[in-house]
């Protein structure tokens, strides 16, 4: 009887995971007028190197920088989508559209995929329309949050708290009379987020072999001096006036 | 009679079994032993034999130990480089060790690689597999050089070059491409550290230093830190904290020099002359 041999036959569950996890770390820093955005280049999954060379910080606009850590593949298709949905703006209102925009939009396109996410942490870094430096934070499903500095992705857990100390000024007691500062100039940011990677490629067996670290200045920012002259530094700014974007490529240890 | 014993059996307590199974079922999760990531290796070539290991050990993603020793003594003539959780290689090398210094005591003989390698397999065998040591063994003896490997179920080896841990294909694929028979030593060693470098740099679990050990019927050559291809990088800035940066809730200042004053009371003194 076919009915029988049916009821015997035990269900089987079948599975596909279409999610994985490429390492790697972020991190946002936001001066008075300008803003920092950092990522490690190596993608890796499991215990081996998938490339040396894997990009994870985007110039979004002049003054819109995007971090995006995760799933790679999620992170990658996320920012091209970010990219086409800033460049019909531009068709549409004929200017750049404005970092507090970008970070609404982004927590609408996660938003969107809301039960079957974008396995990618964004923090997005740049300039404010009044001028002052940003860093936008999200999560996966798009909470997100306009703060000073964040760190994601594999070595958040060693880099946040050093950065809470650093530039929050955690748990430090500042000397009778004097005040910690609101901002942090640039020339004590570069260091403080060099640190930070080599740091964590030191004791984070996901994090090594190359850094970028981009640089969103405002117009008329007394922090372009401090770039000048610095190893390994390149403009990308795409206009000429406004604000001016700078990437400085540094190597990291590649255990 | 009263259960509880003063005679405690050597080997493994296994008294809180049934408790941390409880706990387990519960949803208490177990602690987690350190390392399984590593890159071991070793090799024959004319005269004897070397072993090669990193220095990276792990816990999960984290970098738990830099520079820590992979290649364990057994006898002077015979070491053996250890992978898999950190705790049982050092136990189990160090326990065998120990009982191959009296096996020597014992006959008179220096002890031979194959005795050190049943010792290994019966005792991993004994614990099926839950002590988890993946072992390189290696050395020479009165029947020549001899080079092992041992798996964490017991089960055993014998091969001119062997590869293992997290980067043992990295290292597997140095050895495949360049390893011949009858090496010069200098040969041998510049492989056997190529191979640990493959595994540092394109296995995650593997890294910092290079270890190796060359043993020869004419002796044994711990060769601590060969290559050091990682060195750390000077940090942009340094941290040092202004004196008073840490708060408190109290001082409290106290003299710990005891001030005592004696006053006599009553006639004379004692006398003590």
């Amino acid at each position: 009887m076919p009915g029988s041999m049916v009821a015997m036959t035990q269900p089987v569950q079948q599975s596909f995971n279409p999610y994985t996890e490429n390492g790697g770390t972020i991190l946002a820093i936001a001066g008075s007028d300008f803003s920092v955005i950092a990522g490690d280049t190596r993608q890796s999954e499991g215990y081996s190197i998938q490339t040396r060379y894997a990009p994870k910080v985007f110039r979004l606009t002049d003054k819109a920088v995007l971090a995006v850590n995760g799933f790679a593949a999620d992170g990658n298709m996320f920012v091209k989508k970010v990219k086409q949905r800033l460049e019909w703006y531009r068709h549409a209102h004929a200017k750049d559209m404005p970092i507090r925009a970008i970070a609404r939009l982004i927590q609408t396109m996660l938003y969107a995929r809301r039960f079957f996410p974008y396995y990618v942490y964004n923090i997005l870094g740049g300039i404010e329309e009044d001028g002052t430096g940003a860093v936008y934070s999200f999560d996966p499903v798009g909470s997100y949050e306009r703060e000073t500095c964040r760190a994601a992705g594999a070595a958040q857990s060693l880099v946040q708290p050093f950065l809470d100390n650093q530039i929050y000024f955690k748990n430090q007691t500042p000397a009778a009379g004097t005040q910690f500062p609101q901002h942090l100039p640039l020339t004590s940011v570069l260091p403080l987020v060099i640190d930070s990677f080599t740091s964590a490629t030191e004791r984070h067996i996901e994090v090594g072999d190359g850094l970028e670290i981009y640089v969103v200045v405002a117009s008329g920012s007394t922090s372009l001096q401090g770039l000048q002259n610095l190893r390994g530094v390149q403009e990308v700014t795409g206009t000429t006036d406004g604000e001016r974007v700078f990437v400085i490529r540094r190597e990291l240890k590649k255990d | 009679m009263n259960s509880s014993s003063i005679y405690r059996p050597a080997g493994f307590d296994f008294s809180n079994e049934i408790r941390n199974n409880f706990l387990h079922e519960k949803g208490l999760p177990l602690p987690g032993a350190t390392s399984t990531g590593t890159t071991i290796v070793g090799c024959l070539f004319k005269d004897g034999i070397v072993l090669g290991a990193d220095t990276r050990a792990t816990e999960g993603p984290i970098v738990a130990d830099k520079n820590c020793e992979k290649i364990h003594y057994i006898t002077e003539s015979i070491r053996c480089c250890g992978a898999g959780t950190a705790a049982d290689t050092e136990f189990t090398t160090a326990l065998i060790s120990s009982n191959m210094e009296m096996h020597a005591l014992q006959t008179g003989r220096k002890p031979r690689v194959v005795t050190a390698m049943t010792m290994l397999k019966q005792m991993l065998h004994r614990y099926q597999g839950h002590i988890g040591a993946a072992l390189v063994l290696g050395g020479v003896d009165i029947t020549g050089p001899q080079l092992f490997t041992i798996h964490p179920h017991g089960s055993t080896d014998k091969l001119p070059y062997v590869t293992m841990g997290s980067g043992s294909l990295a290292a597997m694929a140095m050895f495949e491409s360049s390893w011949k028979p009858n090496m010069e030593r200098e040969e041998a060693l510049t492989l056997v550290k190529a191979a640990i470098a493959a595994g540092i740099f394109n296995d995650l679990g593997s890294g910092s230093n290079v270890d190796a050990c060359i043993i020869t019927a004419t002796g044994t050559e711990m060769l601590r830190n060969v290559e050091m291809p990682n060195q750390r990088v000077q940090k942009e800035r340094d941290y040092k904290f202004r004196r008073g940066t840490t708060a408190w809730r109290k001082e409290d200042i106290r003299q710990l020099i005891v001030q005592e004053h004696t006053k006599p009371v009553g006639g004379d003194e004692m006398d003590t002359s």
